[in-house]
């Protein structure tokens, strides 16, 4: 049953390929290594240009350019977060917005949202705190207008860690909501 | 029939290949308590060339419980096996107080073992026994004796025949391999219980010894099944939208504490395995989650953090509100009873790092027991006498035990990725 929305974006991935090629917005963002999170930040607010000015309207496709994009998935799936919280930093909006446009473009499209913590801490509450990460994708999302019926959240905790290792820059790491289309 | 078959031959395998190489956890002595009593345990005399060195194998367990220091093997002089050879004056000038002498034969079913504790100081027999060991679980015999030993000593009763279930993990995001095992107390004869690509968390042993409740994310969610260890035959608990987690049997073995999510935030619920109908336990917006029951069965303790922070709380199931235990530090978690249910083992965030703690009932000062400084999971032996929990050493999980005094502590190192999630067994016989 997960087919059908995954073909049609497929097809709208495919059809975007060959529009790429004179936008702005195609390809920069490959290649994403973690921790790079400037080039997360630059790449997303590329694909949403315009967006400053509509953060907080309920409207987020107005031109024909940004309907292209939002019949993509957006490329930077991961968001971090600060130890022990579960607040969206606002050098990750930008890319919550990105993907509450494209799910609102594409009613059809089902994301789940995987919320991981760091190692520190017990691994059932490290559980509780990754599920509450998810909620709060969830939530944004949910208030930028996408339907709750297009959402799952799945937290793994401590259980599934980017990078393995200690200290602050891999627990930096860990700390994350995925998406997953 | 042909499935169970199956079953014991993929157990040979593993033990033939755990002999092999190193599945096994291999024990290191991290501590020792200055107040352990010096013992002798003799080689047990015929036993050349047998498949285990029963002596070595007691000696071991005896150490590892903190409460005996074993003279090494070099230092005796003489090695009787049966308590009319036993000079005590030889003993008494190696300070010793207590002798362990034996022998071993080998019969047409297995072997036989004799036994004789001596009392050094005493001059006298404390205690003897003849084993008569079926097939080759002379590991399992050695295990026996270690029991009647510090049992015979201390009047606890010993948990060296006991069992402990552990996680694996390796590989890193997407690409990971866990696996659920089952060993001997002292970390040997490890069996693989369950392999998945997907995590598999917080096993929890049924008080019979019989059954393991798990989470596992197999069907890309996680659920708690119940799983028979002697013939791996399961049943899926609970499935629900959002967490299903940190199952705990009740010490009647017909219900499971458990946490789940799927009202919002993670509650606590019992689950009555039989009927698999569910009452909710906490009704509130915050965490609730690493349930453990008492041993009276009358109360639950659990991790909540309606203050802010994590902390220990316990709730009587004949009602009324959850009373918080915890007050030292901004972090306390993961608390276990102790089996007299008078005392709590938890993790504290200390100054120095998350550490195995212990608090009394009676009173809230908490008293840090470990010395590393990443631990989880503790996990305490049906006797009492040690927590066992995962921590790091070197960038990898591995098992350490902690007495509860704190006097002494040891590590079971693998030699396969991260070990964590332990969890001791009830008495076995």
């Amino acid at each position: 049953m997960q087919l059908k929305p995954l073909a049609r974006s497929l097809a709208a991935a495919l059809s975007i390929v060959v529009i790429a090629g004179c936008s702005s917005t195609g390809g920069t963002q490959d290649g994403d290594s973690y921790g790079s999170q400037d080039g997360s930040t630059t790449g997303s607010s590329t694909s949403g240009t315009g967006t400053g000015s509509q953060y907080g309207s309920s409207t987020g496709s107005g031109s024909g350019a940004s309907q292209q994009a939002d019949s993509r998935i957006p490329e930077v799936r991961t968001i971090y977060f600060d130890y022990d919280r579960d607040t969206i930093k606002n050098e990750y909006e930008s890319v919550v917005m990105a993907h509450a446009r494209y799910l609102r473009a594409n009613p059809n499209a089902q994301v789940v949202l995987h919320g991981h913590t760091d190692e520190r801490g017990t691994r059932e509450y490290n559980m509780a705190l990754g599920e509450r990460r998810a909620n709060a994708v969830a939530r944004f999302l949910n208030i930028q207008g996408v339907s709750s019926s297009q959402m799952s959240v799945v937290s793994y905790g401590e259980e599934r860690p980017a990078v393995n290792g200690q200290g602050e820059s891999a627990y930096a790491q860990n700390r994350r909501v995925v998406f997953n289309y | 029939m042909q499935s169970l078959s199956k079953v014991w031959l993929f157990c040979a395998l593993l033990l033939v290949s755990s002999l092999a190489s190193a599945n096994n956890l291999t024990i290191e002595i991290t501590r020792g308590s200055d107040q352990a009593l010096p013992i002798g345990v003799v080689p047990f005399a015929g036993s050349d060339g047998m498949p285990e060195d029963v002596a070595q194998i007691v000696q071991d367990d005896l150490e590892r419980s903190g409460y005996f220091d074993p003279l090494a093997r070099s230092d005796m002089f003489e090695q009787p096996s049966q308590s009319n050879d036993v000079q005590f004056g030889t003993w008494r000038s190696l300070d010793v107080r207590y002798l362990v002498v034996g022998r071993a034969e080998q019969t047409e079913g297995g072997f036989e073992l004799q036994f004789e504790l001596m009392d050094i100081s005493g001059q006298r027999r404390m205690v003897g026994e003849t084993v008569t060991v079926r097939g080759n679980d002379l590991r399992g015999a050695a295990h026996y004796i270690s029991d009647q030993i510090f049992e015979e000593i201390t009047d606890i009763r010993g948990a060296f025949s006991t069992k402990i279930a552990y996680v694996t993990a390796q590989g890193v995001a997407d690409n990971m391999q866990f696996g659920l095992y089952v060993a001997d107390a002292d970390g040997r004869r490890s069996e693989q219980v369950l392999t998945s690509d997907q995590p598999i968390m917080s096993p929890a042993w049924s008080p019979d010894g019989g059954k393991l409740a798990y989470v596992s994310f197999e069907s890309g969610r996680p659920a708690i099944y119940i799983q028979n260890v002697a013939t791996g035959q399961r049943v899926q608990a609970t499935s629900f939208e959002g967490i299903n987690g940190a199952p705990t049997w009740s010490p009647d073995g017909r219900r499971i504490a458990m946490s789940l999510s799927k009202d919002g935030q993670p509650e606590i619920y019992i689950m009555d395995i039989g009927s698999r109908s569910l009452e909710r336990i906490t009704n509130n917006n915050s965490i609730d989650t690493e349930p453990a029951w008492a041993p009276d069965g009358q109360r639950l303790l659990f991790t909540s953090d309606r203050s802010g922070g994590p902390q220990l709380y316990q709730y009587s199931l004949s009602g009324g509100e959850a009373e918080r235990l915890t007050f030292t530090g901004n972090y306390n978690a993961r608390g276990r009873y102790s089996p007299d249910g008078e005392q709590i083992f938890l993790i504290h965030r200390s100054s120095r790092g998350y550490q195995v703690a212990r608090q009394d009932l009676s009173g809230d000062r908490l008293v840090v027991l470990s010395e590393s400084t990443r631990d989880e999971s503790p996990s305490v032996a049906p006797n009492g006498t040690m927590v066992i929990f995962a921590t790091q050493q070197g960038g990898n999980g591995v098992l350490s035990a902690v007495s509860a005094d704190g006097r002494s502590s040891f590590r079971l190192p693998s030699a396969q990725g991260d070990v964590r999630d332990p969890a001791w067994s009830p008495f076995l016989n």
